[in-house]
């Protein structure tokens, strides 16, 4: 796993070139960037807005486009109605208009073609942004690595890249998407209607060829806390899961 | 650069002055990790004290327990730019450890180690003269897994990766080592009044 030190990386001014609805909650922002902006599969960036009065805030965000994507970086923002910033972005960002970003961030919740397989992944809402990283970059490298990826949401219109993870799926080159709605009932055959628990992971990592060798979760701090532990109580050592926190 | 459009939720101002540059008031308490909470048994907790590889003194549950309790309610600041208020912990100043184990810190530098493989470091005098505590207890009551329980350090002047959750050790180093998260791009040493947060700031 490439775990070096992330390089120096100050502030940079992008303009924000294309924006897109994904499900009523979540909108992706395209953001071009003044200069040449490498990263990997899975790191995020800081976001900071300033006020007239030189109030300023910052957060983070998961990078949703592959390394090979080109220039513009997509970031999935949820909406928090009672948030600060992301209430920012869905209601007053236009094309157009500029943000100062840091990054690539992050050295740990992250993965290359190179590292090889096989990849379980499990997300909770917008904890699938990195995650599509992955699976994006994974498609974009022709890949041979074997993935799986759990994706829980309330309900099919809030699964964020929905219709391009089926696409993926149906390619049928050993990437496997399992839904799992926690309050609509399953719609595809291996989708379920429950919240994730141990016996979900143990059937989901049988669409893998083998136990898997990283198995990264994202989402919400309560979903990421009873994801791993379904993971570890469907048998997967505790030392090979990575987890990114999204806070609340 | 100002945002076109933005004002933000500006915090009270006679609070302005607790809070560090880049970051905002949280009420709740958020989790961050890398990898899943660790459930450790209070049976099977341990505490060591090392000089590089060798032991010093290991202490058990009950023995640990049995070290002078401190009170310390402090801001504390997290590298995601969260900053809570006021937090109220009580534990085992550094200084006491060392005490107990009849010690003078023998090196400047600190690795923190925890029962997931995690380590951060921290130069000796960050942790001693009362300036932090392996906590015990949050609000009065033992720390949950989440929050790093049944022990975590806390040293609140640092950004909170620095508090290292399910601690299990201390290292003294010759050299600042880097830890888990200052090799994967945060600073060395992660003061939030410079906004110490990645490799290469000031
Ligand atoms: C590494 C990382 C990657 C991330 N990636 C993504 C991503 O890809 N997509 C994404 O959508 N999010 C992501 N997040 C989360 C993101 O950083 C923000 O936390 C999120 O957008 C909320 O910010 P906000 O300013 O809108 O809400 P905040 O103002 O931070 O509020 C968050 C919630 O806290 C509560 N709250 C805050 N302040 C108060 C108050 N004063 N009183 C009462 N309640 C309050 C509210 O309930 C609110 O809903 C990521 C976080 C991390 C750490």
């Amino acid at each position: 796993m490439s775990d070096g030190p992330a390089a120096q990386s100050p502030w940079q001014t992008v303009t924000i070139a294309r924006i897109e609805k994904r499900t009523p909650r979540v909108t992706s922002f395209f953001l071009q960037p003044s200069r040449p902006f490498a990263y990997r599969a899975g790191q995020h960036v800081d976001v900071r807005l300033t006020a007239p009065d030189g109030y300023q805030a910052r957060r983070s965000y998961s990078i949703a486009s592959a390394p090979e994507a080109g220039e513009t970086i997509e970031l999935a923002i949820e909406r928090l109605d009672d948030g600060e910033v992301s209430p920012f972005f869905h209601d007053i960002a236009a094309v157009g208009d500029e943000v100062e970003l840091r990054g690539p961030l992050g050295g740990h919740f992250v993965w290359s073609d190179s590292d090889g397989g096989p990849l379980l992944l499990v997300g909770g809402g917008s904890g699938v942004v990195p995650l599509m990283a992955m699976i994006r970059h994974r498609a974009a490298r022709r890949s041979a690595v074997p993935a799986a990826l759990v994706f829980s949401a309330r309900v099919w219109d809030e699964v964020i890249f929905r219709d391009e993870l089926i696409d993926l799926h149906n390619r049928r080159d050993g990437f496997d998407l399992v839904l799992a709605l926690t309050r609509e009932p399953a719609r595809r055959p291996a989708d379920y209607s429950r919240r994730v628990d141990a016996a979900m992971m143990e059937q989901s990592m049988l669409r893998l060829p083998a136990p898997p060798r990283f198995a990264f979760v994202c989402g919400s701090n309560a979903f990421v806390s009873a994801a791993a532990q379904a993971l570890i109580d469907a048998g997967v050592p505790a030392g090979l899961i990575r987890t990114e926190r999204y806070g609340v | 650069m100002v945002t076109r459009g933005f004002s933000g939720r500006k915090p009270p101002t006679d609070t302005d002055a607790r809070i560090p540059p880049g970051q905002y008031l949280e009420q709740g308490f958020p989790v961050l990790s890398a990898g899943p909470t660790p459930r450790v048994r209070t049976e099977d907790w341990s505490f060591t004290l090392k000089h590089g590889p060798r032991p010093i003194k290991t202490w058990n549950w009950t023995e640990f327990n049995a070290l002078p309790l401190t009170k310390m309610t402090r801001d504390i600041h997290c590298v995601t730019a969260w900053t809570k208020f006021d937090t109220a912990w009580q534990g085992v100043l550094v200084d006491d450890i060392l005490a107990d184990a009849g010690i003078e810190p023998p090196t400047a530098f600190t690795l923190a180690l925890s029962f997931d493989g995690y380590t951060t470091n921290v130069p000796t005098q960050d942790l001693t003269a009362g300036k932090a505590m392996v906590a015990l207890l949050y609000e009065g009551k033992p720390i949950t897994p989440d929050h790093g329980g049944p022990a975590r350090l806390l040293v609140p002047h640092l950004y909170f990766w620095k508090s290292a959750k399910w601690l299990n050790g201390l290292q003294f180093t010759e050299r600042d080592e880097p830890g888990f998260w200052e090799l994967r791009g945060y600073h060395i040493y992660g003061d939030p009044w410079r906004e110490q947060r990645y490799t290469g700031d000031p």
